[in-house]
């Protein structure tokens, strides 16, 4: 691993191992738990799709039910199990005749247990292999293709309706993106239920649906097949319904899945237990499905100053990196968020940008890095926007970042047009490409402005864990350790929906997940 | 050479050359045809002599173009007025001072980012105790207290809570927007305002980088704030309305 900062390894270190303290403080109690939108997962993972006469999904309606009659915290797959043996259908069929009131939760006979399990860890064995067919496809497409330059062209489509975004996602990658995100409706995250079907209407972006998941990765399977490439697919496993959207998209072959562990709690003031709760399942997910997520520690630098406060992006990148390990994730799939976001008025604050990149290179050399365009300070000159977003490439490929979300010339005057996209684009081509090899013939001066603040970077962050690791996690974001935002931790939206485990609960996803990731790593790390 | 301000003219390099750069897309595959079309469509925007500098293909039968001519369109500006919202905006302790002697009580100010929009940059860096640009946020005020509701407040709740801390003023972010929506919102908040009997009764502010302060008051609020504003601008604002209408009051 090449050092240009200079780090010292011991605090390097240190710093990971008090972020594995967070982590495990808060694994201690998550697996007690769970909640109404993971056990809906199971119900999607079961394939249990469609929506009830009034558009409730069918995975929210057997949720419902079992939560009244006091059964949720067995499981959904207990009871769901169950229903197959006594009825001889199929978890969809039982789904349908429960929304129709053909059948009630507390009519379905015991049955031994050996007997409901085993039909429970078949129907869960069969999903995952579903997923590990969906996962074969993307490697194999991905073999095909061969492995694009980095760092990768991410560019984002938002234009709330799901059949313009596939022609702006397709014309996009035809234009050279490596990865599209499409934007989901603003007010998604806060939704108690996923959407149901292909939508045409949306605040800021259309919804996260499963059909349009597949129309996205259609139009961009067919951007692929025309230009010899595999463009990836990026949605958000973020909100209410984190594990949902994780299912949906193992299923739709999505590659990417925005995710963090703390973000729902700051900026979506979402309950604090329900979010480490949602997240370690997601994880899982995700994991299994060989997708990448992208941590969200960019929104930090939106609220909180960029340059006073960029140690606590470090100090959340290795907290996300920690509970991410935890969900079986391997660092290759924890693509670790930063963001360029130092005011551009500050004199060398381009010095300060490569420092934090750097670091973040050094301190997590196999995580897929994704670095974040300049937006808090950018105003309508789309001039200087385009020539601050070439600096940001400029410091993207000289410092080895891997998922380049590339800056919009109208950031600040509306979501992006096709042409905005496009001059983006050609942007980080032509710096990526001029400046290739720019960063194996840089290194930096010895105890220089760029190692000084890496070391103080490195050095705050270490502070700053230790801190949380004495209090707790939770206790740091009640007293606004992260973003300048203060959550109490038991307030936020969707507490309603934890639930604490009984002794009896059973969901046979925890296990197929998290020991395909120990089997297939021989352990976290 | 001066310009004659009954009819002005964009500035290339002469006066009254008309001079004017713009960018935009066609919904048709790149080629000549297309290349004149994007001549044709700036004659009939009103731009003599149009030259296509640039014409990208974008795929998908989209063509991108940069595009100068020369404007054949004057404007009088000797006759136009624009409502002022005022001309200087007073400092932290200077309206500090007008409220403690003027109004002998703290003002009392309700913000949030409302309907479906979760950007709240912009009410952060006005309201927020750090502000923004070197300029404390109103929360930092000994005399104004500031509650920052933060993001997605519907604008029912918005109002309730402005009705429950007695506001003197609301402020209402908006950032995203997509098709106007932004405006539709800002709107109903106007509605909800009037049905509510509460118009006259508190100070109603919106910002955000689409926000200008005659849109706002095309849009029934008292004031709006666009990009570049500040804390003390806002602040400076509040005070002195606030000092106006009282003193309207006790004529």
């Amino acid at each position: 691993m090449e050092n240009k900062l200079e780090l010292d390894q011991s605090k390097v270190n240190l710093a990971r191992s008090t972020a594995g303290k967070i982590a495990d403080h808060l694994h201690s109690w998550i697996g007690d738990y769970t909640t109404t939108t993971i056990e809906r997962a199971a119900a999607r993972l079961l394939n249990i799709d469609g929506v009830d006469r009034g558009g409730v999904p069918l995975a929210n309606v057997m949720v419902e039910k079992l939560q009244r009659e006091g059964l949720l915290d067995r499981g959904l797959i207990s009871w769901l199990s169950r229903a197959v043996v006594a009825r001889e259908e199929s978890p969809q069929q039982i789904a349908e005749a429960l929304s129709k009131e053909e059948l009630s939760v507390s009519t379905i006979a015991e049955c031994p247990e050996e007997k409901w399990r085993e039909v429970a860890d078949g129907m869960a064995g069969e999903a995952a292999s579903k997923i590990r067919a969906v996962k074969k496809e993307r490697e194999r497409m991905m073999q095909k293709a061969g492995a694009p330059n980095r760092p990768l062209l991410y560019v984002i489509v938002a234009t709330g309706n799901v059949y313009e975004d596939a022609v702006q996602a397709k014309a996009a990658a035809l234009q050279g993106a490596d990865i599209v995100a499409v934007i989901r409706h603003t007010g998604q995250s806060l939704l108690d239920y996923v959407p149901y079907g292909p939508t045409t209407e949306g605040y800021g972006g259309t919804y996260a649906t499963r059909e349009n998941f597949r129309i996205v990765r259609k139009a961009l399977d067919e951007a692929g097949e025309e230009t010899g490439r595999y463009i990836q697919l990026v949605n958000y496993a973020s909100g209410l319904c984190m594990p949902e959207i994780a299912a949906l998209g193992a299923f739709e072959r999505l590659d990417m899945m925005l995710n963090d562990a703390m973000y729902g709690i700051l900026f979506r003031d979402i309950n604090m237990k329900r979010t480490f709760i949602d997240q370690s399942f997601s994880r899982m997910i995700t994991a299994y499905a060989g997708m990448i997520i992208n941590t969200g520690e960019d929104n930090y630098l939106t609220t909180a100053d960029a340059y006073e406060k960029g140690y606590t992006v470090l100090a959340s990148q290795f907290i996300n990196e920690q509970l991410g390990l935890r969900a079986g994730l391997k660092e290759e799939q924890i693509g670790l968020g930063h963001a360029f976001e130092i005011n551009p008025a500050m004199e060398d604050g381009l010095l300060m940008e490569i420092a934090q990149a750097q670091l973040c290179r050094e301190l997590f050399p196999r995580s897929p890095l994704k670095y974040m365009p300049p937006t808090k300070h950018v105003t309508g000159d789309i001039f200087k926007t385009y020539l601050v977003n070439g600096m940001f490439n400029l410091v993207s490929v000289l410092t080895g970042q891997e998922i380049q979300l590339l800056g919009m010339l109208t950031e600040a005057i509306h979501t992006p047009y096709i042409s905005d996209r496009y001059l983006s684009i050609t942007n980080a081509q032509y710096v990526f490409s001029n400046a290739r090899r720019f960063g194996d013939e840089i290194f930096f001066k010895d105890e220089g402005q760029i190692q000084s603040r890496a070391k103080h970077l490195l050095d705050e962050a270490c502070r700053m864990l230790g801190e949380i690791e004495k209090i707790g996690l939770e206790a740091a974001l009640e007293n606004g350790y992260f973003a300048d935002i203060k959550r109490p931790s038991k307030g936020g939206k969707g507490g309603d929906g934890v639930i604490v485990k009984h002794k009896d609960y059973y969901n046979p996803f925890n296990e197929l997940f998290m020991n395909n990731a120990v089997t297939a790593e021989g352990g976290l790390s | 050479m001066k310009a004659d301000f009954s009819k002005v003219k964009p500035y290339g390099d002469t006066l009254n050359d008309g001079a004017v750069q713009i960018s935009f897309t066609l919904p048709v595959p790149a080629g000549d045809e297309a290349r004149e079309a994007a001549r044709q469509l700036a004659l009939k925007m009103g731009l003599e002599t149009p030259s296509v500098t640039e014409m990208a293909d974008l795929g998908e039968g989209f063509a991108f173009f940069v595009l100068y001519g020369k404007c054949t369109h004057t404007i009088d500006y000797s006759a136009i007025k624009i409502p002022k919202r005022q001309q200087e905006f007073l400092s932290f302790k200077e309206i500090n001072e007008l409220i403690k002697t003027e109004f002998g009580r703290k003002v009392v100010v309700v913000a949030a980012c409302t309907g479906s929009d979760a950007h709240t940059v912009g009410i952060d860096a006005i309201v927020n105790m750090k502000g923004y640009a070197g300029e404390y946020g109103l929360e930092r005020y000994p005399e104004i207290e500031a509650y920052n509701l933060g993001s997605q407040v519907p604008n029912e709740d918005l109002l309730a809570r402005a009705v429950e801390l007695e506001a003197d003023a609301v402020l209402v972010s908006q950032v995203v927007t997509q098709k106007n929506v932004h405006l539709e919102n800002l709107t109903a908040l106007v509605e909800l305002a009037e049905a509510e009997g509460l118009r006259d009764k508190v100070l109603l502010i919106c910002g955000g980088p689409r926000i200008s302060h005659e849109l706002a008051i095309e849009l029934g609020f008292d004031a709006g704030f666009g990009p570049g504003t500040l804390p003390n601008h806002v602040a400076s604002y509040i005070a002195t309305e606030l000092l106006r209408r009282k003193k309207q009051q006790n004529k």
